[in-house]
């Protein structure tokens, strides 16, 4: 029989301590629905993501209901929209875009995922219409979300692309330019992508998964900041396990989740994905966990330190928990997003060159940083450039979410609304990188990629 | 099927009574309660069966907080399952 004790914890994790699961994420193969014809096509996806999708809210919101336990976002990932709109005759896809849109409306999902191309080695057409049609499509619609994966360990880094992400990423803010650039928060530019990622901006449904899929993402780093409050002045070994079987707790709470709605929707469970997702609410922040590991702000020698210890125990004590993990699995650090990051930029403690040494250990990379609008294409490449190859020698997923605002400065904020943020703007290198993001081609894959 | 219903509140006389009677009615069996008080305030855990009850989970949500609200007391009923599987291999 249960105590008291462990129910009334359970409890206090979710009231106290914002414990959620963050997101259940349907995916849907589109690889059915192509055709030469862009409205056809259009159509096809309409139809069968509406028809996939009908049901996920209201499962999401029952199993909600009947645990207890908040279920913050449904959200749907597609195969990547450059490969299944290949064979249209058409140079844009923004009326694709406009029928992703349509369809998240129609199905009561806040983001939907897969306006994406995977170009780690080389364009194909479709790849070069999708890219540039990504800045009308995110200013033209409101839930859609698009990625790219431009470098892998296996294949090196597609630096044409890296160019012309910083154009892209510059373009979008221009054309969201009355919301803040709010276009650029919803792409991201990845190495060594997961496909099976259910977290947006970057999900997307991979060409090797099945017909539809459930994954589930789950958070909760106010759970962890207060257990680790319990360990206060003991060693590493004592933060190590805390912070493992606060995550095992955390993570059997989202196989549950993710077993139910597959029941329930009668489709496949997919993965969980082990992230510690922050949002700017007081009492879930990444950044507070690794001060409360001892450190005055994050971003103080030691934090790439706190970081890794918390990325590495979070896996150990989840993959425990779960039959198949996937995913980014480990610790995001979205400045935005984090009201502990946030005030640590704020107080001069969090640079942009230290944010780059967390992402050689966090989860995924630099994300929802806000620079100044005058920051150049070039310049955005090289921070893509160096986050690429970290991810590329390190054989793990890097990625880049940059929001040059226009008309802000360094000593400005942005505000970017809901679970996005807010965010002061935060100072860049101003030595340019253009001759070298000018040179193109491709870097080549690194010794470590020949493992056979 | 098992539940687990949780109230906290300011305490006052009869919130056993009025919850209990609500189960009896609508037949969920009474499998173990834990209550004490801390500060002044009413914390009471109880597990229940609902394996012959005439009511949904969801509508015995519905009533138990429709009631914790007249009497400014915090109702939660949860599927059981959540516990177990956080606290239990």
């Amino acid at each position: 029989m249960l105590t008291i004790q462990e129910i009334l914890e359970t409890n206090r994790m979710i009231e106290q301590n914002n414990f959620d699961v963050r997101t259940i994420t349907l995916g849907i193969s589109l690889r059915d629905c192509c055709h030469s014809d862009i409205k056809i096509f259009c159509q096809n996806i309409y139809e069968k993501i509406t028809r996939a999708g009908e049901h996920l809210v209201r499962t999401g919101e029952d199993i909600e209901a009947e645990y207890g336990i908040p279920i913050i976002n449904k959200r749907i990932s597609v195969t990547p929209i450059a490969i299944v709109a290949e064979s249209c005759h058409t140079d844009s896809y923004v009326p694709v875009a406009q029928a992703l849109d349509a369809a998240a409306k129609t199905v009561g999902v806040n983001f939907i995922g897969g306006f994406s191309a995977l170009v780690e080695k080389g364009y194909t057409k479709g790849d070069r219409i999708l890219i540039q049609s990504i800045p009308e499509a995110l200013a033209q619609t409101e839930r859609v979300c698009s990625s790219i994966n431009l470098a892998s360990t296996k294949a090196g880094i597609n630096m044409d692309c890296v160019r012309e992400m910083g154009q892209i990423i510059k373009r979008t803010a221009e054309l969201t330019s009355d919301r803040d650039a709010l276009g650029c928060a919803k792409l991201v530019v990845f190495a060594n992508v997961p496909e099976d990622n259910p977290f947006m901006a970057g999900a997307f449904h991979g060409v090797g998964e099945a017909e539809k899929v459930i994954s589930v993402g789950v958070s909760g780093p106010g759970v962890v900041k207060r257990a680790l409050e319990e360990v206060r002045g003991q060693d590493f070994s004592a933060v190590a396990e805390t912070i493992k079987k606060t995550a095992f707790k955390i993570t059997r709470v989202g196989q549950l989740v993710a077993l139910e709605a597959s029941k329930r929707m009668g489709v496949p469970f997919g993965i969980i994905d082990l992230s510690l997702a922050p949002t700017p609410a007081v009492g879930d922040s990444v950044a507070h966990i690794l001060e409360e590991m001892g450190l005055e702000s994050c971003g103080a020698p030691g934090t790439t330190a706190a970081l890794a210890i918390l990325n590495d125990a979070v896996k150990k004590g989840g993959l425990m928990a779960s039959s198949h993990v996937g995913g980014l699995s480990g610790a995001f650090i979205p400045v935005s997003e984090d009201a502990g990051m946030i005030a640590a930029v704020e107080r001069g403690s969090l640079t942009l060159e230290k944010l780059e040494a967390m992402t050689c250990v966090c989860s995924v990379g630099l994300d929802m940083i806000a620079v100044a609008g005058d920051t150049s294409a070039s310049t955005i490449s090289g921070i893509i450039a160096d986050e690429a190859a970290i991810g590329m020698i390190n054989n793990k997923t890097t990625a880049v979410r940059i929001i040059p605002v226009p008309g802000k400065k360094v000593g400005d904020s942005v505000e970017f609304g809901g679970l996005l943020g807010y965010s002061p703007i935060i100072p860049v290198n101003t030595f340019k990188s253009d001759t070298f993001i000018a040179r193109g081609g491709r870097i080549p894959a690194p010794i470590r990629s020949l493992t056979n | 099927m098992k539940a687990v219903i949780t109230i906290v509140g300011q305490d006052r006389v009869g919130i056993v009574a009025m919850v209990s009677e609500i189960l009896a009615v609508n037949s969920v069996n009474i499998l173990n309660i834990n209550q004490n008080i801390l500060d002044g305030f009413f914390n009471m855990v109880m597990i229940v069966d609902m394996k012959s009850s005439k009511v949904s989970l969801k509508d015995m949500q519905q009533t138990l907080k429709g009631k914790g609200d007249e009497l400014g007391l915090d109702i939660k009923v949860q599927h059981e399952d959540i516990f177990q599987i956080m606290h239990r291999i």
